[in-house]
């Protein structure tokens, strides 16, 4: 059972804060991190890997110091490790991004199960996965919270609004996953030592034999026109130091009134 | 030559979802300003007496795809049928709910069509002149706001959030066409299998469909203190959710988690119990007429956008309302 984990390098954005005066954003000194969603990704690889055989690919596309989510990966117990990088891949919307990654799996000969976080936690759009499943002509499963595998067939649970629904899906598969999924292992010491030392494959758009115009901004069909900081609603009243007896009864007059306010709606 | 608003239809059970009606409500409305149509798109097996409904939303035109393998959504037989008809009509735009089926559908579809795809969004706007269509979007855990266009690429398409545009009234006098589509699926175009739909038990109200919210956070502090607002939302007819760190807590499940990462609500009222209310959760609650807050920290961020605040010990107000309820409604406090 050979794995391919997408891995995407993001900033924490639980640590982005808004400067009070500008409202602009603070990302000075907030740390880049491994996607928490791709932790789980990476994990149930490891696990798949550990139960059936195989290797665990991680693959990331980046700027160099993207490296960094690699050897983290290989700590955790990543068997290979490549990153895809080239300055032609700037500016890359998703559906670029997925076509780079893509023609990266396929360089790499694809994989039995292809594994991404369900979405990265800077632009949460849940893109990427099912664009690279389209590119690649593989079946997906999105949200997946249940996994296993058996006769060569994997049978998975993907969240919904509603419930759960249990669907089987043949290999080669893609699965984007939630955190709901398993519980991540740390990296070992061993394992640490290892990703210090650990080579890391690099591909560039040549190597990948990529048409030039479906890369980087050129192959991007979106485009971001404007970026601002939402309004902050007007402040409210609050009350402090009443008693609980009190406070229910101005929380009944509330759930009494209760009517929609005019404009509320865009 | 592309025209037209193309909103996707879902529904559940026999019946259509609310983002759907919302959509063609917000899609009729850009459409009458640049002179375009509404259409929707419903797929599905049986299912021709949901036409009706969309057309008094606001549809001109229902395109219904029915066959027996899309009785139930599958990524590849809705993608398959949904842009074998795109290759036809040509569409200019493209709306579909934020729904996990919607986004399970709209990148995969956009890859087939090679167009671009907004995911989540919370604004619309469209050029009366050209058409094109300006998708705006929450983007780094809800800190900033993004305006996407894809100016050069048709169909322009995005997912939208529920709960950000108000449902139509509906006008059951409205006419529309309804159009067949020819549906070419094979069972082996669709490669997943679905072996089982296991429904959450909650509230009878649906978090996306309730008046009244009942939320927890944290600060509830235990699942039994947390199981409290469940009494509290059966007495008020309404729904529990919960904050990120309430379902990580396992004091609720994830179907009912609200922002960034979870759903997006738009009742009434909000009532939001140890909330701290990281941007990430107030994400999801920007729907709600109302929002009230009870927290014991004075400086929680929640108090920043609630329209109602209580400074005060949750247990203690919780107990308080509970019983004070009870007490109006002539109840006794025994159970």
């Amino acid at each position: 059972m050979n794995c391919i984990v997408c891995i995407k390098q993001v900033p924490d954005t639980a640590k982005v804060k808004l400067d009070p005066k500008t409202h602009r954003l603070q990302r000075a000194g907030v740390e880049n991190i491994m996607n928490p969603f791709d932790e789980h990704a990476l994990e149930a690889a490891l696990a798949l890997r550990d139960a059936h055989g195989g290797t665990v690919t991680v693959l990331t596309m980046g700027p160099p110091q993207a490296e960094e989510v690699l050897r983290e990966s290989i700590a955790r117990g990543a068997d290979r490790a490549v990153l895809v990088t080239d300055r032609a891949f700037g500016g890359a919307d998703t559906l670029a991004t997925s076509y780079t990654l893509a023609g990266a799996i396929r360089h790499l000969g694809g994989a039995d199960v292809i594994l991404c976080g369900k979405q990265a936690i800077d632009g949460d759009t849940a893109q990427v996965g099912p664009q690279i499943a389209e590119m690649l002509d593989l079946p997906q499963v999105t949200a997946v919270n249940r996994l296993a595998c058996e006769d060569g067939r994997l049978t998975v649970t993907r969240e919904h609004e509603d419930g759960y629904e249990t669907l089987t899906v043949p290999l080669p598969a893609l699965l984007t996953v939630t955190k709901n999924l398993n519980t991540p292992r740390y990296p070992s010491l061993m394992g640490k030592m290892k990703a210090r030392k650990a080579p890391i494959e690099t591909l560039t758009a040549a190597e990948l034999n990529l048409d030039a115009e479906r890369i980087g901004i050129k192959g991007s069909p979106t485009r971001v026109r404007r970026v601002y900081t939402p309004e902050v609603r007007t402040q409210g009243i609050i009350w402090q130091d009443l008693t609980p007896e009190t406070a229910a009864r101005q929380l009944q007059d509330i759930l009494g009134l209760g009517g929609r306010k005019d404009g509320a709606q865009a | 030559m592309t025209q037209h608003i193309y909103v996707v239809a879902e529904h559940e059970n026999g019946k259509l979802r609310r983002v759907t009606m919302e959509l063609i409500g917000k899609a009729r409305k850009l459409a009458d300003e640049s002179s375009q149509q509404v259409c929707a798109v419903l797929l599905g097996d049986n299912v021709d007496e949901l036409s009706a409904p969309l057309i008094a939303a606001g549809a001109d035109t229902v395109y219904v795809a029915a066959h027996p393998l899309l009785a139930h959504y599958t990524t590849e037989g809705y993608t398959k049928v949904i842009a074998d008809l795109f290759g036809e009509v040509e569409p200019a735009a493209v709306l579909i709910g934020a729904t996990n089926n919607g986004r399970d559908l709209a990148p995969r579809l956009s890859a087939r069509l090679g167009s671009g795809v907004t995911a989540d969004c919370t604004q619309l706007a469209m050029d009366k002149e050209t058409g094109l269509m300006t998708w705006t979007r929450p983007a780094l855990g809800g800190h900033i706001l993004a305006e996407i266009i894809c100016p050069d690429h048709m169909p322009q398409m995005g997912t939208v959030r529920p709960n950000v545009f108000p449902l139509p009234t509906p006008d059951m006098t409205r006419t529309g066409t309804i159009e067949r589509v020819a549906v070419s699926l094979e069972k082996d175009d669709i490669r997943t299998t679905r072996v089982g739909f296991e429904a959450v038990e909650g509230e009878e109200i649906g978090l996306e469909d309730a008046e009244i919210i009942v939320s927890g956070g944290r600060g509830m502090g235990s699942k039994e203190e947390f199981a409290r607002l469940h009494e509290l939302a059966r007495l008020l007819g309404g729904t529990v959710a919960a904050s990120r760190a309430a379902v990580e807590a396992g004091w609720e499940p994830m179907v009912h988690q609200v922002g960034q990462t979870g759903k997006n609500v738009g009742p009434k009222i909000y009532l939001a119990f140890g909330i701290s209310g990281a941007i990430q959760h107030v994400a999801g609650i920007g729907g709600s007429d109302t929002v009230v807050a009870v927290n014991h920290d004075a400086e929680a961020p929640i108090f920043k956008i609630a329209d109602y605040g209580i400074v005060g010990d949750v247990h203690e107000v919780l107990e308080a309302l509970i019983a004070s309820i009870k007490a109006a409604r002539g109840e006794s406090g025994a159970n």
